[in-house]
């Protein structure tokens, strides 16, 4: 292919152009005076969006019915060990320990009561234990990077696991991710399903990232960067991280079921 | 106080090491009686498959009772939670057997929620399965009157032998119908 025009055979863009697509986007949203609070479905510097984003506008409805209602989850469902994430391996996995932890709460602030979380991530060399990975980084054979736990009473939730590393892929040429940490999360209610990514502060790579930016409301995206907390830092055995998250659009009271 | 919320991202590639589960997708075993496969594929805006999306299905069982069961990572065999997730296989498809549910009210035509996750989806989506059977309720259900007559039809599993059949596309021609829950 010589001519120019972006197809799926020419030669992947470069940063710089993503940068300035991400860019440009980011004006556009900060002039129409609604700067995206959700990721934007339709972002093309993210390529894999292109095809995979509804060209029609989300049907509104009112909840209703089990839409209302979200699955329970039990002790039965969970080991309490799952949510140490390096003690899965006769060995401990290579890499920076870390405490994550956080309040799960809905958009009144009330806390999501024993509910389901469940984590996954690439190791410290940034590779995921996942045959489609072919980064080129060492598999650690005593870090798998799955986890999984129930908030407590007060929508609390802890995980001990490895600060992941930065990976690339092939989004563009050059293309690096920050750092994360997947999150899959369920509320009270079917409409507060939500699966994210948290990041970690001052990460260089965040202005470079097209997924991270599909979020153009700065303060919006920010949300998904934790804070280091000292209080969390435990001595000599693992730096801490504070992240909260909030379940939105929850209507029903939290009170049913567990006698709050 | 209404706080902000978590935006959402995109699942991305790497999941399926981590969120699929043993009888993730059999909300009942699929001999048990009453079961019934539902099935299909996810594809993407030019009508090929998405061999890395999640499916999760969330229901009121056979007696339009909504499950508050726990166990849906356990699964027993026994106990219906009304929950389980399907990641695509290779060829994009995915399938569950479950029961079909009842109303959950009067008169309401059933379905059962469905969530779609992929790679390159950057939050997630939410649809419904209609059953097939009863015209006349799903002639009256308000959320498929709301919508224009030729959309319908992408809210509504197909019959066949073993059950239902019910394909999500994402883009394009015959685009399913995505929903967005309004804030009381």
């Amino acid at each position: 292919m010589t001519d120019t025009v972006a197809s799926s055979d020419a030669a992947p863009p470069t940063q710089a152009q993503i940068t300035a697509e991400i860019s440009a986007i980011g004006r556009e949203g900060a002039g129409s005076g609604e700067p995206g609070q959700q990721p934007r479905l339709d972002y093309p510097p993210y390529r894999s969006s292109l095809l995979r984003h509804p060209t029609q506008g989300l049907h509104q409805v009112d909840p209703e019915g089990i839409d209302l209602w979200a699955p329970v989850f039990g002790d039965r469902d969970v080991d309490p060990l799952e949510a140490d994430l390096t003690v899965q391996h006769r060995g401990e996995p290579i890499g920076e320990r870390a405490v994550v932890t956080g309040r799960v709460l809905d958009g009144d602030g009330r806390p999501v009561r024993h509910q389901l979380v469940e984590i996954w991530q690439a190791n410290a060399g940034g590779r995921y234990i996942h045959q489609r990975d072919q980064h080129p980084a060492a598999i650690d054979p005593n870090f798998t990077g799955v986890g999984r736990c129930l908030t407590d009473a007060d929508g609390w939730y802890s995980f001990t696991t490895i600060k992941p590393g930065p990976y690339p892929w092939r989004n563009h040429r050059n293309a690096w991710r920050p750092a994360h940490i997947h999150f899959s999360l369920f509320g009270r209610e079917l409409t507060q399903r939500l699966i994210t990514q948290m990041y970690f502060p001052g990460d260089p790579l965040f202005e470079l990232d097209p997924i991270y930016q599909a979020i153009t409301d700065p303060a919006a995206r920010d949300r998904l960067v934790a804070r280091y907390d000292h209080d969390v830092t435990q001595p000599e055995w693992a730096t801490g991280y504070r992240w909260d998250i909030v379940l939105a659009g929850g209507h029903r009271t939290p009170t049913e079921g567990n006698g709050a | 106080m209404t706080l902000p919320p978590t935006p959402g991202q995109t699942i991305g590639p790497f999941f399926g090491f981590a969120l699929p589960y043993a009888r993730d997708s059999a909300l009942v075993p699929p001999t048990a009686p009453g079961a019934i496969r539902l099935h299909g594929h996810v594809y993407d805006g030019a009508g090929d498959p998405v061999p890395d999306a999640l499916v999760e299905l969330w229901q009121a069982g056979q007696d339009g009772v909504v499950p508050q069961e726990p166990g849906s990572l356990h699964r027993d065999g026994y106990t219906f939670t009304g929950w389980g997730r399907a990641a695509t296989d290779r060829a994009g498809h995915y399938g569950f057997s479950t029961v079909a549910p009842g109303a959950t009210r009067d008169g309401e035509a059933p379905y059962l929620a469905v969530t779609v996750f992929a790679r390159g989806l950057l939050d997630r989506l939410f649809t419904r399965a209609y059953l097939p059977g009863d015209d006349g309720a799903l002639a009256a259900d308000p959320l498929l009157a709301s919508m224009p007559p030729e959309r319908r039809h992408t809210l509504v599993a197909r019959p066949d032998n073993h059950g239902f059949v019910f394909d999500v596309r994402l883009q394009g021609e015959g685009e399913t119908v995505f929903l967005h829950h309004e804030r009381h």
